[in-house]
């Protein structure tokens, strides 16, 4: 079988897994399936199970219960340097002792692959950094390192690569070119590629499939506009972007779409998009999908009236309000500084309004700040 | 005063720096001299002049070879088997022992609380006749019933091994605890099973480790005469044991001086080349 695993190809599929130390449960029933030649994000808070699941796959762990197949290769076992997955690890990983050539052919070497040289130059040109090769690692900066981190797992050619947060250790400027670059060179390579991050923007920036996870479980999975447009639970809606969660009351239907009513104000929206179970319901809306008018105005789609600006921040391309509504919330509005409108002022009573086409519905019984506690900028140590 | 802060470095060496110039550099100076003085014509033993003999050193050396000879082999065993031994030691403490690092680490070191001298001794009761390992290897007829293992090269070199083993575990353990757990994973990552993990991975890394500790058990080894004079006999006598017989019981001190030199001089020019040879800038 071991001979059969370096070989295997084809789907990712993991099975019913779960990963207990002790009395923690790290990953909990989990099953997923990465399609052969995805860009696939593992996306939680730091904790929630992802880069258990990561080790799993790579063989670095050993599930407790399920198992992982490989297209039809039961890999579940088999030890890591007999799986044909590769890893680019977190702060690198890269062997101090070894020139940069040597680190990138050091897969290759232990296959006994014969053109290393050849092989190791070309992936050393794909990564735009051939004049490093003779350098050891610590004469690289963070940046360069990271991308012979994935010179020297690419370069294999693994059925699957693995990123466990991979541009975690980068300045933000870098970190967002990388992004771009990572995503050009899987579609260049054409591999599998996994990718575990707590950063939501670069999971969204990246990955066509993105698996948001929670405590051990995935909470949801889709594109990473579906994920942004439809949150399933709290957790999502908080986790991916911010979202104005808003209590409310199903009362009715009017075709395909649902009638809620907001402490006393009906707004509507489409009944595709509801997630509740029963008429009690949280109404989402993403700050940006909001516009603000005055008390006065003429307004369009759903409105909700009586609120007033407590507070501004401009932040160059748009302008953060936090906006009071007469029930007690403080809704958060974006708006784009394109239109050459004064700003509002503290102050100013205001409606606001919105298509209803983007409203999202959750259940009533959800935790309206689940994933709003974590802060997604601090790095997982797992 | 107020002091430059350009000074500053200077002055805190200064302790240190006065310290060694009274206690070594003046005595090594002095040591220098005596190398080649020769006794005063019809003086009183021990009474010497200076006459710039540098035979001195040749007729030392060449009376001493087979001292010198047998200093560096014993050493060479001596550090060979420690590393032997202390590499998995130091590896278990670093990557296996969890809770029990400290207390591996102290039990390392241990054997510094008690003297030096009597750890030797307890030597000489342990590989004696009425000790458990002679009678244990004669029932397994290992050793025959009439060889004693006290007195012996064996038993010398075993000395040895055991005294500088703490020197050996300690810099191989700091070097292998600096390992990044992760470089090891990445080598199972890019196919290298365990044993080529350890090979390509943990032994270049540890390299900084290995020199430290060889080179901090084979020099004092190569100078060492307590574990020869207690646990050996007159046909495994080191360098160390001539010179101290040469300064305290025949009061030769220029032969004494001569060989301390000889010593010193062969044994910078071994590390020299094993330095050398090992690369041990290249090891970050």
């Amino acid at each position: 079988m071991s001979n059969d695993a370096i070989s295997a190809r084809g789907d990712l599929r993991l099975t019913r897994i779960t990963k207990s130390y002790g009395d923690f449960t790290a990953v909990d029933d989990l099953t997923l399936t990465i399609p052969k030649g995805s860009f696939f994000a593992l996306l939680g808070p730091s904790g929630c199970g992802k880069t258990t699941t990561l080790r799993m796959v790579a063989g670095l762990e050993e599930p407790t219960v399920g198992s992982i197949h490989l297209g039809d290769t039961d890999i579940t076992t088999t030890r890591p340097y007999q799986r044909p997955i590769n890893t680019v690890f977190q702060n690198y990983a890269l062997f101090p002792h070894l020139s940069i050539f040597e680190n990138i052919a050091f897969g290759l070497r232990r296959r006994g692959i014969k053109d290393v040289k050849e092989q190791v130059d070309k992936v050393l040109n794909l990564v735009e950094l051939p004049h490093l090769a003779e350098r050891k690692p610590t004469q690289l900066s963070g940046g360069q390192q990271q991308r012979i981190a994935l010179a020297r797992a690419i370069v294999n050619r693994p059925a699957l690569l693995l990123l466990d947060e991979p541009l975690g250790a980068l300045d933000l400027k870098l970190r967002r070119q990388m992004q771009i670059e990572l995503k050009w060179i899987q579609r260049e390579v054409g591999l599998t590629f996994v990718h575990v991050t707590h950063d939501q923007e670069e999971a969204m920036t990246m990955a066509d499939t993105i698996a948001v996870m929670n405590e051990g479980r995935i909470e949801q999975m889709g594109s990473p506009a579906d994920l942004y447009d439809d949150p399933e639970t709290a957790f999502v809606a908080n986790f991916l972007g911010q979202s104005n969660l808003i209590k409310g009351k199903i009362d009715g239907n009017d075709g395909d779409n649902l009638v809620v009513d907001i402490f006393g104000q009906k707004i509507s929206m489409p009944k595709k998009r509801s997630h509740a179970v029963d008429n009690s319901m949280y109404a989402g809306i993403r700050p940006e999908k909001f516009r603000i008018s005055l008390v006065g105005t003429p307004t369009r789609g759903n409105t909700l009236t009586g609120g007033h600006i407590e507070d501004v921040s401009y932040i160059g391309v748009s302008t953060q309000y936090v906006v009071a509504m007469p029930w007690g919330q403080e809704l958060m509005v974006f708006e784009q500084n394109d239109d050459g409108v004064a700003p509002f002022d503290k102050g100013d009573e205001v409606v606001i309004s919105w298509e209803p086409t983007f409203t999202f519905g959750l259940r009533g019984d959800e935790n309206i700040d689940a994933g709003t506690e974590v802060n997604p900028e601090e790095p997982a140590e797992e | 005063m107020k002091i430059g802060k350009a000074r500053v470095p200077y002055l805190l060496l200064l302790p240190g720096f006065a310290f060694l110039f009274t206690f070594f550099i003046l005595p090594i100076i002095n040591l220098a001299q005596t190398s080649t003085q020769t006794p005063v014509a019809g003086g009183d033993t021990g009474e010497y002049e200076q006459s710039f003999a540098f035979s001195n050193y040749i007729n030392a050396f060449i009376d001493n070879r087979e001292q010198f000879g047998r200093s560096f082999l014993y050493a060479t065993l001596a550090t060979i088997f420690a590393l032997a031994i202390a590499y998995p030691l130091a590896y278990a403490i670093a990557f296996k022992s969890g809770k029990f690092k400290n207390i591996l680490l102290v039990l390392v070191v241990a054997p510094f609380f008690t003297s030096f001298l009597l750890r030797t001794v307890a030597w000489k009761q342990i590989l004696g006749e009425e000790g458990f390992v002679v009678p244990t290897l004669r029932s397994l007829h290992v050793i025959s019933e009439q060889t004693t293992l006290t007195s012996t090269a064996f038993a010398v070199v075993a000395g040895m091994t055991y005294n500088f083993l703490p020197f050996m575990t300690l810099p191989l353990y700091a070097s292998l605890e600096r390992i990044d757990p992760r470089t090891i994973e990445a080598s199972g990552d890019l196919y290298a099973n365990g044993l080529t993990t350890f090979r390509r991975v943990t032994v270049p890394l540890s390299m900084p480790g290995v020199v430290a500790g060889t080179l901090l058990t084979f020099i004092p080894a190569a100078g060492d005469y307590v574990n020869a004079a207690i646990l050996g006999s007159p046909n495994t006598k080191m360098i160390g044991n001539v010179i101290e017989s040469r300064y305290f019981k025949i009061v030769d001190y220029p032969t004494a001086a001569a060989l301390s030199f000889t010593l010193m001089a062969a044994i910078l020019i071994l590390v020299t080349l094993y330095i050398r040879k090992a690369g041990t800038e290249e090891l970050v």
